[in-house]
């Protein structure tokens, strides 16, 4: 556990047209930790995820204001390539997505856009790595050339996250990993993100506050697209600072 | 840490190439849209280059004094008999060579003839009969220049060629120029393009009997297939229990909506003609074949007007006690009717275009008549258009551009009407 | 008096119906104090539904069925006049008769016009006869229903099942009209077929549908070999393809990845407005303006192009299917989920690397069934090859000259004076029912893989 640094928010606003979803956002993400990010439906947790690998840019509309800098650069520079971010900040999204390919080309597929295997068996050798770090190594080694789309939901899940890992990120975002999941395949994603974050940076947003109480050490609480506290998981759910907080944790509201 | 610097580095190395090959797809899908839209725009431009100077007819004046024995039979009454005797033709080229007494060669008189419409005569007839009291009296008529002459003062006629390989000789020419200078030929609105029907002169054709034709066949057409569709849509949406006679319509109405429409002409051949003995050429046929090809059209559009209206309507009616019948028409029906409408439209417009069924049922012919009830033998104005763009004079060319601005006009007008229909009483539920 | 006067009679007293009915039902009810089982304007509907469907289906059926009982009627006796004509010139013979009948011919032949007089009193007759079974059936059946009615009568139920019975005739026409076709397409195929081997209709290379209309002319004996005609069909939609599918396939990713909605929403409708122009018209287009350029700018290259080159008519066939191949990809691409879309980009791919590795690949049985669509559609083109491409049939690969299609065939057999049961005429039928079964084979095709794809996304 280092205490450095990974991801600076300042003063971030975002607006979808002419709503603004989120208000003077400003937080520090600590390198290899896991951060949650909690709140009620429409809170702007998401939104505030998609900023930090530039998903936001994808959707019409939508404008990011402030700064947001890893490792000390400014990720919404001019300059700055949202490709090449997004290589560096993988996610991870709520419904399981793997591509209609067969498992291998799934998480060979980051690898393969961005050259990072100069030959098959560097490749074969990237993705058994991956499958192996996302624990799903042991179930799926006989057909690897089988759809990724016949897998068990929670299978899906870790496949994407093998997807994500192969690319070798520094962060990995993950929204709402656990939502489209059995309680068995979330304790498994769970477990998973405990042994990632030895590697990676994890923000994770969740709408269980059991979840994230389980698995991070900081969490973020938003509340109508302002971040209404952020503090270490334990002080935030043993003796929340805010009163919206204290609501939200214990059920008077979400 | 060391991983992920060489992978950045390798990641930055191949951006460059990767952004260009993006800019190059995005480049590509540009050029096939614009290449998409300029096709369009050379289509439509070059049609209405070469068919707007149709709108204009040359003409020149002639000078002409019929007598009293050319239309009045012994009693001193208008006849059928003697106007039918009297050389109308002849009476207009004679007057028409009084221009030029000085030609007197009979092999020059003929090309002298020419310049006028060979329809001039019954031009003149058709004057005396609407008012005989001009028997006797010099008057001056505007008859039609022949094809060829329209065409030169249109500028459409190149007589840089050698004078053999031209259908207008230097003698003409000449003589045009005269015309010219006695200010006797001119260009006028093209009136009888839209007062009449085909002809086997350039100069005298026009398109109101195709457009009657067409507008008959598509009563026929309407009256035909949107009740059966509507009865359809209504029967798959809200009666048909899931089984193999619902699967097998669903399938022929999504296959029959796919069959080329030279299908159904064969099939209106060889039923309705051949075997039923309707009649051949007749607009009744004609809009029944078509009735049959937009059948499926408006069935699915009708289908999708009629699931678009909210289960909650029909509810709301069967809940009050409404059979089901009542509920679908009564009450979902009215509500479904503009979509219903919206699809009609649409149906009846790919029929309106359409020819190729018409050619089989022989609603191809040549027509000086205007047909007048639905089992006379008419033709349509897409078939007018084949007819003419078929024929050798290159008048004709202008006139076919000309018909089809009107009927892609007029088609565009049609589904910007379905357009607006579908906005206007478009809901949100 | 004629159909539309008979119509309007039927209305005028199934209308009348309607209203004594409930009138009755009134009288009835009113009189004995009973609740009508049904709303009162049941009543009257079902009395206008006894009086109208049973008269006007039977001038319906009579006025479909007397012609072709006349025709039989006359051609038995035309042919006791003329023992040595075949099946064809008594055709002939009796449209003359009726010609003659109809005062538009004169015939100097005394039997001819002894039975033109026959006919034309037997079609008066058979008028006034249709006139009178019409009306008595009209009367009986309006005076039987109003006898019948009473206020216990389930009105409503009654009318609601018939309106029912009749909606799923409507729908059943649907199934009607594909019998219709196969039928009368397959009835004239094998007559055809009686008289040429269907093998050799099937599988020989030469082509030349011209016979004699009077045996002792030269060559009498056609040849009707399809080969060379399928060949030119498809050598035609060939180019149609090349042309259509990569512009309609690069528009619609244009649109679906790279343009903002209002881009969008202009480029749409603007190249379906090429769907909607008709085809006489891309045939104008074709014949006129296409065919010269090429050729023209094949004399410029030192290459010798037909003036009804494959090409020319292929090329402007490929504009008009543009907008299909474009809208209809353009719909599937967009079926693909955006979660999908996400994963690829959230990876650091680019868009382009996502519409190829991802969008396209998901999408594709959707594109394979705009694909066939469009086949089906090019194959069964008409206008245009009718105006542009070569009525001689010409089995070469070579876009520059001219090929014939199927669909040109069956309009230049059918068309013109030809005695209707020739060979010549029948063959068009055999063409005829080969278009109809390709492409029907292709509709099914794209369907079935259409529905695959909305299996997988919905």
């Amino acid at each position: 556990m280092s205490d450095k640094i990974k991801i600076q928010v300042e003063d971030v606003n975002v607006f979808y047209g002419d709503i603004q979803a989120l208000f003077d956002v400003t937080l520090d993400i600590k390198s290899k930790e896991i951060t949650s990010l909690i709140g009620p439906s429409g809170c702007g947790k998401s939104t505030f995820l998609r900023c930090m690998n530039r998903m936001n840019d994808v959707i019409d509309g939508c404008r990011v204001e402030g700064k947001i800098t890893i490792d000390g650069e400014n990720i919404y520079d001019a300059d700055k390539d949202p490709v090449l971010l997004r290589a560096r900040v993988g996610m991870v999204f709520q419904k399981p997505n793997p591509f209609p390919k067969t498992i291998f080309e799934n998480v060979a597929y980051g690898p393969k856009i961005h050259g990072l295997a100069s030959n098959t068996s560097e490749l074969r050798e990237i993705v058994e790595n991956s499958l192996e770090q996302a624990g799903l190594m042991d179930e799926v080694k006989d057909r690897l050339n089988d759809s990724a789309t016949d897998l068990s939901g929670g299978q899906q899940q870790r496949i994407c996250i093998a997807r994500a890992i192969a690319v070798n990120p520094e962060i990995i975002l993950m929204d709402e990993p656990c939502s489209a999941l059995d309680p068995i395949a979330t304790a498994r994603v769970e477990e998973l993100m405990g042994n990632l974050s030895n590697n990676y940076t994890i923000v994770i947003v969740t709408h269980s506050m059991q979840q994230a109480a389980r698995v991070s050490t900081n969490t973020a609480f938003f509340h109508l697209g302002h971040l209404v506290e952020f503090n270490a998981t334990k002080q935030i759910f043993t003796n929340p600072s805010d009163k919206r907080t204290e609501d939200y944790i214990t059920g008077k509201v979400g | 840490m060391k991983q992920h610097k060489t992978n950045t580095e390798l990641i930055a190395k191949s951006l460059k190439r990767r952004h260009r090959k993006q800019t190059r797809l995005k480049y590509y899908g540009l050029f096939s849209v614009l290449l998409g839209i300029s096709f369009l725009l050379i289509l439509l431009g070059s049609i209405t280059l070469n068919g707007y100077t149709a709108f204009q007819q040359t003409v020149i004046k002639v000078n002409v004094k019929i007598d009293e024995n050319h239309i009045f039979g012994d009693d001193g009454k208008v006849s059928q008999d003697v106007m039918y005797a009297t050389n109308w033709d002849g009476l207009a080229k004679k007057a028409f060579r009084k221009v030029f007494p000085e030609v007197t060669d009979r092999f020059q008189q003929r090309k002298l003839s020419d310049l006028i419409s060979a329809n001039s005569g019954y031009e003149i007839q058709q004057m005396m009969i609407d008012d005989p009291s001009l028997v006797g009296k010099e008057i001056e008529i505007w008859v039609n220049a022949s094809d060829d002459v329209d065409q030169f003062i249109k500028g459409r006629l190149n007589v840089e060629v050698p004078e053999d390989q031209r259908r207008i000789n230097d003698m003409q020419l000449s003589w045009i120029q005269t015309l010219k200078e006695k200010n006797i030929i001119k260009k006028t609105f093209n009136t009888g393009f839209f007062t009449s029907a085909d002809s086997r002169e350039p100069e005298s054709s026009g398109i109101l009997g195709a457009i009657l034709g067409s507008a008959m066949a598509m009563v026929v057409t309407m009256f035909l297939a949107l009740p059966f569709a509507v009865m359809a849509a209504i029967y798959l949406e809200y009666f048909a229990k899931p089984g193999k006679l619902t699967d097998f319509i669903e399938v022929n109405i999504n296959n029959l909506a796919a069959v080329p429409s030279i299908v159904f002409g064969l099939l209106g051949l060889a039923v309705f003609l051949n075997f039923f003995q309707l009649p051949r050429s007749a607009p009744l046929v004609g809009g029944m074949v078509l009735a049959l090809m937009t059948l499926p059209t408006i069935i699915i559009a009708s289908r999708a007007a009629i699931r678009a209206v909210p289960p909650s309507i029909r509810d709301a009616a069967l809940g009050l006690g409404a059979s089901k019948m009542q509920a679908a028409v009564d009450h979902v029906l009215p509500l479904a009717s503009p979509g219903i409408l919206t699809g009609t439209i649409i149906g009846m417009a790919q029929a309106l275009g359409e020819t190729a069924p018409l050619i089989m049922i022989g609603m191809v012919v040549f027509l000086v008549d205007i047909p007048t009830g639905f089992t006379d033998t008419a033709t349509a104005l897409p078939v007018q258009i084949y007819i003419w763009s078929d024929s050798a004079e290159r008048a004709f060319y202008e006139r076919s551009s000309l018909a089809i601005m009107f009927l892609v006009l007029f088609l565009i007008g049609m589904n910007l009407l379905a357009v607006l229909l579908r906005k206007k009483f478009e809901k949100k539920w | 008096m004629d159909i539309f006067d008979i119509t309007i009679v039927i209305l005028a007293i199934s209308t009348a119906s309607y209203f004594f009915a409930v009138k009755k039902i009134t009288k009835i009810s009113n009189t004995n104090d009973i609740r009508p089982d049904s709303i009162l304007s049941y009543y009257g509907k079902i009395a206008a539904i006894w009086a109208f469907v049973p008269a006007f289906s039977l001038l319906l059926f009579y006025s479909f069925l007397s012609p072709i009982f006349s025709e039989m009627v006359f051609i038995e006796k035309l042919s006791k006049i003329f023992p040595e004509h075949t099946e064809s010139q008594l055709d002939l013979a009796f449209a003359q008769l009726q010609n003659v009948a109809n005062g538009i011919l004169e015939n100097p032949d005394i039997n001819i016009n002894r039975l033109a007089v026959e006919l034309k009193s037997w079609d008066e007759t058979s008028l006034a006869v249709r006139s009178w079974v019409v009306f008595m059936l009209l009367a009986i059946t309006a005076l039987f229903s109003y006898s019948r009615l009473t206020p216990k009568f389930k009105a409503r139920k009654t009318v609601e099942s018939f309106l029912q019975k009749l909606f799923l005739g409507a729908a059943v026409v649907a199934i009607l009209i594909t019998i219709a076709i196969v039928a009368s397409l397959l009835f004239e195929a094998l007559r055809f077929f009686e008289v040429y081997n269907i093998f050799e209709f099937l599988f020989g290379t030469h082509w030349s549908p011209n016979i004699a209309i009077r045996d002792d002319q030269v060559g009498s004996s056609g040849s009707f070999g399809m080969l060379p005609v399928l060949s030119g069909t498809l050598l035609i939609a060939l180019i149609a393809m090349m042309v259509a599918l990569p512009i309609g396939i690069f528009s619609a990713i244009y649109m679906t990845e790279f343009a903002s909605k209002g881009v969008r929403d202009f480029i749409k409708p603007t190249l379906e407005i090429l769907a909607g122009i008709p085809t006489v018209v891309y045939g104008f287009f074709a014949a006129l303006m296409a065919a010269p350029f090429f050729r023209s700018l094949g004399l410029s290259l030192g290459m010798d192009v037909s003036s009804e080159s494959a090409l020319a008519a292929g090329a402007v066939m490929g504009i008009m299917i543009i907008p299909f191949i474009s809208s209809l990809s353009d719909d599937v691409m967009n079926s693909v989920p955006q979660s999908l879309k996400d994963g690829s980009i959230g990876l650091g791919a680019t868009k382009a690397e996502t519409v190829i590795n991802v969008v396209l690949p998901a999408a594709l049985p959707g594109l394979v069934g705009a694909f066939l669509l469009a086949v089906s559609r090019a194959i069964g083109e008409t206008m245009i090859v009718v105006m542009a491409a070569g009525h001689a049939a010409n089995l070469t690969a070579n876009p520059l000259e001219a090929v014939t299609t199927v669909t040109v065939q069956i309009v230049s057999l059918l068309t013109g004076d030809t005695v209707f049961d020739s060979p010549k005429t029948l063959s068009a039928f055999a063409l005829g029912i080969t278009l109809f079964v390709v492409t029907l084979l292709l509709n099914i095709g794209a369907l079935t893989v259409s529905r695959k794809l909305s299996e997988k996304y919905d």
